[in-house]
């Protein structure tokens, strides 16, 4: 841009008060230096290497133990067995926390109430507790039975250790400790749906069941998948407190071999490398169910997950691109 | 009862302890447009969200399609309304809302093609032959696979006038459409509705659009503190209006 109007009138000063607009337009712009972000840096970098270097020569991490265990069958079923437990448990909590959720938004005082008793009790108490608990069920009820309530015969009547085996019990556990959270975060989606959506959807006469699948429950999974993904990695590594149940997931199974040989670090080396792994592909099945469920919010896509990492990883002037933001 | 498609008598709303409806008298025929005024807290949105049950009605008799709102009769009693039927009666009435309230997660043609396809049963192909129809009646023939984020206010206004019609409604509630609006946008979305009006269309806006109101209500009625102040046509009710607080309305407005 020139200013021609400027420019004539300082023409005759040039030479007292330095250059012109146009001559100011041309020079080269020196970017600020960050001295003490590239000492920070500096500093960073040479933690790292210093722990790096003591992983790779402190002879006590077994490095090659790590490597003979790590794709070992026990550990590998362990590992199975660890993924089950997530999946399935984390499945019914889903399942159990979105009707939990509309009962307590419900216009029924007693749902109201029993779902909120619920989750007063399932939050209220330690998982281990919990899993404890449904381990030895079978000391409170020593038999179930399907007949008629209170009064009438008992049509089948079965062994309570016999259905509820130490799996089932984890499962029943971990679900429904979990379940108590999903309400929650359910419910709290559901809020955040703006009321003139319920309207406009009662106003097509959307029935309350087909208004909240079609229309509230999608929009609430944009504000219930971030939360969801860190229960499911936290579930991951909650499963294995049923350790103490002794139910061989993943920890387990590096338990019972580590008392046998001793090898206590590398093993839960081991362990550790596994539960990182699952927990990475989880982050980025994360990234892209929201990114499914966040249509229509955004006019552009964020773009696949490795170069949204390369371009926060690697970006120094964030505020290089003016208007780039939002 | 009269033939009226819409036909309130002495209908009355309370919200708690306070009353928003004194005693609303009013007819709406076939092919009619008729425009509600007034200030703000006037109740006339609330009058509006009776007549398809967005709001339950305290006291009064409302009927529409010769149907009571809300109640049905049967051997001379009257039975609330179950949930199927409350929503039976609400397919036939579209309404439009001030703030659009375009489902953001859909994009235009699935905004137009839910309703019937997911209420009316209809199938989904001739569905999207009326929805890609009526976007073209609303000018909007290319925004197809848009997301309501992408489109102006007036856009978003006009794609929902024409999900409310994809249902095939026998009326349409207008609750101050071009409110929202920037002055700018509000010609489009009154000219659609314009046409709409022309087509024979039974209509009841809430509206401040005093132009619009004159020139294509068949009836104007204004309303204050929850009762009809006095209603006819626009020409008496906005030429020559009879009672002073109509008067005092029109020229703070005009």
């Amino acid at each position: 841009m020139t200013l021609p109007g400027l420019r004539s009138s300082s023409d005759a000063s040039e030479v007292e008060h330095g250059p012109s607009l146009i001559d100011l337009q041309q020079m080269k712009v020196i970017p600020r230096r960050h001295v003490w972000r590239w000492i920070g840096v500096a500093v960073v970098l040479l933690l790292v290497a210093i722990l790096v270097h003591g992983f790779i020569t402190n002879p006590r991490y077994q490095w090659d133990v790590v490597g003979n265990y790590l794709f070992s069958t026990a550990v590998l079923s362990g590992l199975v067995r660890t993924l089950e437990l997530t999946a399935i448990a984390m499945t019914i909590a889903i399942a159990l926390g979105v009707v939990l959720a509309l009962m307590r938004l419900s216009r029924s005082g007693v749902l109201r109430l029993v779902s909120g008793v619920f989750i007063w009790l399932f939050r209220g108490t330690p998982l281990l507790v919990q899993l404890l608990f449904w381990n030895f069920i079978s000391a409170l009820y020593p038999t179930f039975s399907l007949g008629i309530p209170f009064f009438g015969p008992d049509f089948v009547s079965v062994d309570a250790n016999r259905v509820i085996p130490t799996f089932v019990a984890a499962i029943l556990g971990l679900a429904l400790y979990e379940s108590a959270y999903m309400a929650e975060i359910v419910r709290a989606g559901i809020l955040s749906v703006d009321r003139g959506q319920f309207e406009a959807a009662q106003s097509l006469g959307m029935r309350r069941s087909l208004l909240m699948r079609k229309i509230v429950l999608p929009q609430a999974m944009r504000m219930i998948i971030p939360p969801t993904g860190n229960e499911t990695i936290g579930m991951l590594k909650f499963s294995s407190l049923v350790s103490v149940i002794g139910l061989p997931e993943l920890l387990n199974s590096v338990q019972l071999i580590y008392a046998r040989t001793f090898e206590t670090i590398p093993m839960l080396i081991v362990a550790t490398i596994w539960y990182l792994v699952v927990t990475t592909v989880l982050t980025i099945g994360q990234f892209f169910i929201e990114r499914h469920f966040g249509r229509g919010t955004q006019r552009q896509s964020p773009g696949s997950p490795v170069a949204q990492f390369l371009r926060k990883a690697f970006t120094f002037h964030a505020a290089a691109r003016p208007g780039g933001g939002s | 009862m009269n033939n009226a498609i819409v036909s309130a008598r002495g209908v009355r709303k309370s919200f708690g302890s306070v009353e928003v409806l004194k005693g609303i008298d009013l007819d709406l025929f076939e092919g009619q447009v008729m425009c509600l005024l007034g200030p703000s807290g006037s109740g006339k949105s609330t009058f509006l969200r009776c007549i398809n049950h967005l709001e339950s009605v305290t006291e009064g008799v409302l009927t529409v399609h010769g149907q009571l709102v809300g109640y049905r009769n049967r051997r001379g009693r009257l039975y609330e309304s179950s949930e199927a039927e409350i929503c039976r009666d609400r397919e036939d009435i579209g309404m439009v809302f001030q703030h659009f309230n375009l489902f953001p997660h859909m994009t235009v043609l699935e905004n137009l093609t839910v309703g019937p396809v997911a209420v009316r049963g209809r199938s989904r192909k001739a569905s999207v032959a009326r929805a890609t129809e009526l976007l073209d009646q609303v000018g909007l023939a290319d925004k197809l696979k848009a997301y309501p984020r992408q489109l102006s206010g007036g856009q978003q206004q006009r794609v929902a006038i024409a999900r409310a019609l994809a249902m095939e409604p026998r009326l349409m509630l207008f609750d101050e459409p071009t409110s929202a609006l920037d002055p700018e946008l509000v010609g489009d979305v009154l000219a659609v509705m314009k046409n709409l009006a022309a087509d024979g269309m039974t209509m009841l806006v809430v509206t401040h659009e005093m132009g619009f109101a004159r020139e294509v209500a068949d009836s104007v009625v204004f309303m204050d503190g929850g009762v009809v102040v006095e209603s006819g046509p626009p020409a008496q009710v906005l030429g020559a209006p009879a009672h002073e607080r109509t008067r005092a309305f029109l020229s703070a407005v005009l």
